[in-house]
């Protein structure tokens, strides 16, 4: 049972580090927007990876396809 | 298309890929004002560095950053739009846009891009878009809510590491433990509990603190003193290696407290934050005469006796004497009346009302915080602050319980101490959290925030705490008539041909001849009708147009303004207005307009009584027009020619017969009704100003959703009495039980837990399970 004088303290560690990284996600404005995320992943708007011949960078086709 | 803006907004998304919008909306748009050049123009006042410092944030060097309100947004394929089109430009770093709030951020590099450019390319897809200045109210909101996120996290985090501990050393004391494991445990317990009581205990602590020193006692001076006790109490038996550890029950009690607190704020910021939406801004640019000619400056910087030229269709960008030109102003935003009234030289116009005729030339008299929409802003605000009669007695009585409640704790204390002195500590303990009002705290707004909640997604917006439990109570409900029952639009309800022309004809050629006019007359001939193009030669404000086709002269107008051509023309004696179409040789046709019932008003009417509702109308207007309206819809109780003040009196008359009274309107000048009555419900296109101070606004002003809102009211009363009833009962009970010794305190977090968690789940039933 002497494994706990180890394996207690770092429970407290891991939980302040969860406590910490909790802490920073709140300050970055994750939680300023609940509902955006669920309605951002639905849009469609990847740009293919490899540009088809004549499309510039943003995906805009020269030809007007 | 309807029209060339649609299809201009349309052709920019094709052309920058942008078609999935169309794929992916939920809502169709509204129809965008297109911008007018000249209006594209004004926008680059906002790259004017003192219009700037209001709402933009300079970083280094030439990175600026700036918030927006976007108009226009209705569902979340408008917000891909924006994103997608602004954020391909250069120069702009970042543009995101919060589903939620309708705000936007943008961040730009201002050698590269003008912030001009910007608003003109959210214009060009059809949005309008407002500098926001977010360093007031907002802000503040924003940092009050993440710093309860942040305590909510720490305690919630902390309860769970202090229960799984918490199960082992109970196991302990049944199974057996060796003291040194359990000295572990409990000293690593208090390690985790340090930053919840020290940081997400605040709240309370700081809270308590405040009531003390003003000699009251508030709710948070019995959870302190738990709190407090507690933890100092479980600290000492750690470091002395005896007694009982409480650490568990500490930061359950401060975790779920916290909950219902951030329940409470989060419904009130939300509230506070519609009030803010609806008092859009004043115009941030005007057109000053100066000795060059018309430039355009920001309104910040006006000054008394500058001279401004208003352009019809432009709004009054501040309060001015007229000096040139003759127009008719649309005052909607204080009568809620849409005809407009006649302006001539030496008349009074007020910032924030529209010009709708021709322009004018006004004379600067009073600016910034001495204009009229200031001060009743500045009214608004002090009525806002005023708290509703019923939080004030529940504060009172609040005190009352607590002091009972302390001596409660107090007497049990000195019992135990007496017989059993090794239990007094956590018997008192227990007694402290069972009897703590959590539930009795959760009980209301949590039924509030699921009913308002149900509500907005119908389009309904509660801005006051108290206005769904007092529309349960209504007895009666007034209604305005124009803009309220009716659509406060007036429109063509039927033609009276005087001559031979055919009518399809003669509606063309009203609608040309008020081709310049945005007067609610103008616009009502011209819905919907192909104009025939002519020359318009005169226009007389009040009386009528005369223009020129093929070299006929006709003239359109008032009943006295065709008499100047044909005197025998007689009075046509329909209710509503008319108007009268001549050449030079016959009268030709009358136009008849009125302002039509909203079509689900005899419905609503009907519903509202079946619900033991009794219905009023109360109207300024004509007494054949009202009574129309009323037999129609199936009032029975209704005045017309009402006053302001006679409004007023009807309504006290009503209260005094000890009944409580609902008022739905939409102008300012119901304003001394809205706040005479108990709850009061502006229509979402009525004055702005009637909108900030109602309780209620029924956004998509579909008077449908009155019934459904009166019976959503009944049901979030039902909830909230079984909630405090259970909340009460509940503490009741246990009260006795924790006096006795038979509760310990973990058994009391447990059981406050359980019951906050009834009440929760109770008041769900109230989320409506049905998609608008």
């Amino acid at each position: 049972m002497e494994i706990l004088y180890i394996l207690i303290p770092l429970a407290v560690i891991l939980a302040a580090v969860a406590i910490a990284a909790f802490v920073m996600s709140v300050r970055s404005g994750q939680y300023d927007d609940l509902d955006g995320a669920a309605h951002r992943i639905l849009m469609d708007d990847d740009d293919p990876m490899i540009p088809k011949y004549g499309e510039d960078k943003k995906g805009k086709d020269a030809s007007g396809d | 298309m309807c029209c060339m803006g649609c299809q201009a907004v349309a052709k920019a998304i094709v052309d920058n890929g942008l078609e999935d919008y169309y794929r992916h909306r939920t809502e169709k748009a509204q129809v965008g004002e297109a911008l007018v050049p000249d209006a594209l123009r004004e926008l680059q006042v906002y790259d004017n560095e003192t219009l700037q410092q209001s709402f933009v944030h300079v970083r280094e060097g030439d990175v600026r950053e700036a918030s927006l309100i976007l108009e226009g947004i209705v569902c979340a394929a408008c917000v891909w739009l924006s994103e997608r089109h602004v954020g391909a430009m250069e120069g702009v770093l970042a543009f995101h846009v919060n589903y939620s709030t309708h705000r936007a951020q943008v961040t730009w590099d201002n050698s590269k891009i003008q912030l001009s450019d910007i608003l003109r390319a959210i214009s060009e897809i059809g949005y309008h878009a407002h500098p926001f200045d977010a360093s007031r109210q907002e802000a503040l909101q924003k940092k009050e809510r993440n710093r309860a996120l942040r305590r909510i996290g720490i305690a919630g985090v902390g309860t769970m590491q202090v229960m799984m501990m918490a199960v082992a050393m109970y196991l302990g004391e049944y199974q057996g433990m060796d003291e040194s494991i359990r000295n572990l445990l409990r000293w690593a317990s208090l390690v985790v509990t340090i930053p919840v009581v020290t940081y997400s205990g605040q709240a309370f602590f700081q809270s308590a603190w405040r009531d003390l020193k003003q000699h009251r006692l508030g709710m948070d001076v019995p959870v302190s003193l738990a709190i407090g006790l507690a933890f100092i109490a479980s600290a000492w038996a750690t470091w002395t290696g005896t007694g009982h550890v409480y650490f568990d029950s500490v930061t359950m009690f401060t975790f779920f407290l916290l909950i219902g607190r951030t329940l409470e704020m989060t419904a009130r910021h939300k509230a506070g934050q519609v009030a803010e939406e609806l008092v859009k801004l004043m115009p941030a640019t005007a057109n000053r005469l100066s000795a060059d000619g018309i430039e355009s400056v920001a309104v910040a910087e006006l000054a008394i006796g500058d001279r401004l030229v208003v352009k019809p269709g432009e709004v009054v960008p501040t309060d001015g004497v007229v000096v040139e030109g003759k127009s008719s102003v649309n005052e909607a935003l204080l009568t809620g009346e849409s005809l407009p009234r006649a302006k001539h030289p030496g008349d009074h116009v007020i910032g924030g009302t529209i010009n709708t005729e021709s322009p004018l030339t006004i004379e600067v008299d009073r600016v910034g915080q001495d204009t009229v929409l200031a001060g009743i802003s500045r009214l608004l605000e002090r009525a806002h602050a005023e708290k509703p009669r019923v939080a004030e007695l529940a504060n009172r009585v609040a005190g009352w319980f607590v002091a009972a409640l302390l001596l409660v704790a107090a007497s049990v204390f000195g019992y135990w101490y007496l017989h059993r002195p090794d239990d007094a500590l956590w018997i008192t303990l227990s007694v402290l959290v069972i009897t703590c009002p959590c539930a009795l705290s959760l009980a209301t707004p949590v039924a509030l925030t699921a009913a308002t909640g149900s509500l907005t997604a119908r389009g309904v917006l509660t801005t006051r705490g108290h206005a769904l439990e007092t529309l349960a109570r209504a007895t009666d409900i007034i209604f305005d008539k124009t803009g309220t029952l009716t659509h406060g639009n007036l429109a063509v309800v039927s033609v009276t041909l005087l001559g031979d022309a055919d009518e399809q004809w003669l509606r063309r050629l009203a609608a040309g001849l008020e081709g310049y006019s945005e007067h609610p007359v103008a616009e009502a001939l011209k819905a919907d009708i192909d104009a025939l193009e002519l020359e318009v030669i005169e226009a007389e404000t009040g009386r009528g147009v005369m223009g020129r086709l093929d070299d006929h002269y006709y003239r359109l107008g008032s009943l006295e303004f065709i008499r100047e051509w044909h005197p025998t023309l007689v009075a046509s004696g329909e209710p509503g207005t008319t108007i009268y179409l001549a050449s030079r040789d016959a009268v030709l046709a009358a136009f008849h307009l009125s302002d039509e019932p909203r079509r689900e008003a005899p419905m609503v009417v009907r519903e509202l009584e079946a619900m033991g509702i009794t219905v009023h109308l109360l109207s300024g207007d004509n007494p054949i027009a009202v009574a129309t309206i009323a037999e129609r819809l199936g009032i029975s109780h209704f005045q017309a020619e009402q006053l302001p003040e006679d409004k007023l009196t009807y309504l006290r008359q009503l209260q005094d017969q000890g009944r409580v009274v609902a008022m739905v309107g939409d102008g300012v000048n119901d304003a001394p009704v809205l706040a005479g009555a108990e709850v009061s419900i502006a229509m979402g296109k009525g004055a702005q100003l009637a909108q900030a101070s109602a309780d209620m606004v029924l956004l998509s002003d579909n008077l449908a959703v009155l019934p459904f809102s009166v019976e959503m009211a009944c049901r979030t009363l039902k909830i909230i009495r079984q909630n405090i009833v259970w909340a009460i009962g509940y503490n009741l009970l246990a009260l006795p039980l924790a006096a006795a010794g038979y509760i310990l305190p973990w058994m009391a977090a447990i059981g406050m837990s359980g019951s906050s968690l009834f009440v929760v789940l109770n008041a769900l039933r109230l989320k409506d399970g049905r998609v608008k």
